[in-house]
C-alpha cells in the first residue's frame, strides 16, 4: 500500500465528492486526510488516498469520472503517514482592506518571527469596489507568542487589523 | 494503586450514560486514587470522567491549577455532579485522552454553577469560570455518554470569537 496525493480542480458543480469518493472506493483506495473547498466558483480538492497500485492504474480508476466532471487532476506519490498531527498553539486572524501584498507581508513577518503555519483560509469579502481581505492562520509559534505579538507591531501601524489568540488546547 | 486502561472512541461504553454513586465506601476510595493515578500520567490530561476507564460511574477528577494565571479550586473529586446554571458562551479547543490525535471547537459556559458530593459524599457547591468551568462542562458531559466530537463547530470563520 502507497499514499498518493489527488488534487482535482474544476468548474464548481453538485456531486463532485460523491462521484470522485465512489469511483476511489470501488477502485479499492482507503481515504486519508483531505481538505476540499470552493474558491472563486472552482472546486478543488485535495486528498490523501492509500492504493496498493501504481499512479499509472490510479490515473487510470479516476480518469474517467473527472473528465466528465471537468476537473482537472493531478496525482502525486507521497511519503505520508497519519496520525502526524502537530497541535497548533497560536491563531491569528487579519482583516484589511485589500490591497497588494498584504499576504506577504504579513505571513512574512510572521514567518521571521518563528510561525510554522499549518492552516491558512483567506477569503476575499466586500464589494467590487470596495474589497476587504479577510484571513485566519493558525500556526506553532516556534519562538513563542511574544516574539509574533510584538512582530505584528509593524503590520497594524499599516492600517492592517491583526488578532493573535493563543490556543490551549485542553484535553479531558 | 494502579494506572488503569483509558478506552477510547470508537468503544461503545464512552456512549453510555453513568450511573449515581450511591455507596462511599473504601472501595470507591481505592478507585478514585487508581482514577487520578491515571490522570496524572497522562501528559496534559486536566480531567477524567470513570467511563473513561470503563467504570460507568458519576465521578469526575478536575484539576487545572497547573495552568499559570486562572482561577481554579485546585484539585477537584466531583461525584454525582450537577450543573445548576450556565452562564456566557466562549469557543476553544479541546482534545480528549479517549479521542487521540483529534482536537477540536467546542463552545462551552463561561461559568458555572456546581453541586457535587466529594469522596466522604458531603455535599459541596462551586461557582467556576474559564477553564475550569470548560474542563468540568467536558468531563460531566462523558458522564451522559457525549464526547467533545458531539459538539464540535467549525474552525473556519473564526475572526470574531467574542467573550460575553
Ligand atoms: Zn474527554
Amino acid at each position: 500500500m502507497h499514499w498518493y496525493m489527488l488534487t482535482l480542480i474544476g468548474k464548481d458543480r453538485p456531486r463532485i465528492v460523491a462521484q470522485i469518493t465512489a469511483a476511489l472506493f470501488e477502485g479499492g483506495c482507503n481515504l486519508g486526510e483531505a481538505s476540499m473547498l470552493r474558491l472563486g466558483g472552482n472546486f478543488a480538492v485535495m486528498l490523501m488516498v492509500k492504493f496498493a497500485g501504481s499512479k499509472a492504474t490510479l490515473t487510470h480508476l479516476i480518469t474517467a469520472v473527472a473528465e466528465s466532471m471537468e476537473l482537472h487532476l493531478h496525482i502525486d506519490s507521497i511519503d505520508a503517514k497519519l496520525h502526524q498531527h502537530m497541535l497548533p498553539d497560536v491563531s491569528i486572524s487579519v482583516y484589511g482592506a485589500d490591497r497588494a501584498g498584504i499576504v506577504a507581508k504579513v505571513t512574512g513577518v510572521l514567518a521571521e518571527a518563528g510561525l510554522h503555519i499549518l492552516d491558512l483560509e483567506s477569503d476575499v469579502a466586500g464589494t467590487e469596489t470596495s474589497p476587504i481581505y479577510v484571513m485566519h492562520i493558525e500556526g506553532k509559534a516556534q519562538q513563542g507568542i511574544p516574539n509574533l505579538e510584538s512582530a505584528l507591531d509593524s503590520i497594524r501601524q499599516q492600517g492592517i487589523e491583526v488578532r493573535l489568540t493563543p490556543i490551549d488546547t485542553l484535553v479531558g | 494503586m494502579a494506572l488503569l486502561p483509558v478506552l477510547t472512541f470508537p468503544d461503545p461504553r464512552l456512549k453510555e450514560r453513568s450511573n449515581p454513586v450511591e455507596v462511599f465506601d473504601a472501595e470507591l476510595q481505592s478507585f478514585i486514587a487508581d482514577l487520578e493515578q491515571t490522570l496524572r500520567s497522562s501528559p496534559g490530561g486536566v480531567g477524567i470522567a470513570a467511563p473513561q476507564v470503563g467504570r460507568l460511574q458519576r465521578i469526575v477528577i478536575v484539576d487545572v491549577s497547573g495552568k499559570p494565571n486562572i482561577q481554579h479550586h485546585g484539585r477537584l473529586i466531583l461525584i454525582n455532579p450537577e450543573i445548576d446554571s450556565w452562564e456566557g458562551m466562549v469557543k476553544g479547543r479541546e482534545g480528549c485522552m479517549s479521542v487521540p490525535d483529534f482536537t477540536g471547537n467546542v463552545i462551552r459556559a463561561d461559568s458555572i454553577t456546581l453541586r457535587a458530593h466529594d469522596v466522604l459524599g458531603q455535599p459541596r457547591q462551586y461557582d467556576m469560570r474559564g477553564y475550569e468551568a470548560r474542563a468540568v462542562q467536558h468531563e460531566c458531559d462523558h458522564l451522559d455518554g457525549l464526547l467533545f466530537l458531539d459538539r464540535l463547530v467549525s474552525r473556519r470563520h473564526d475572526l470574531f470569537p467574542r467573550k460575553k
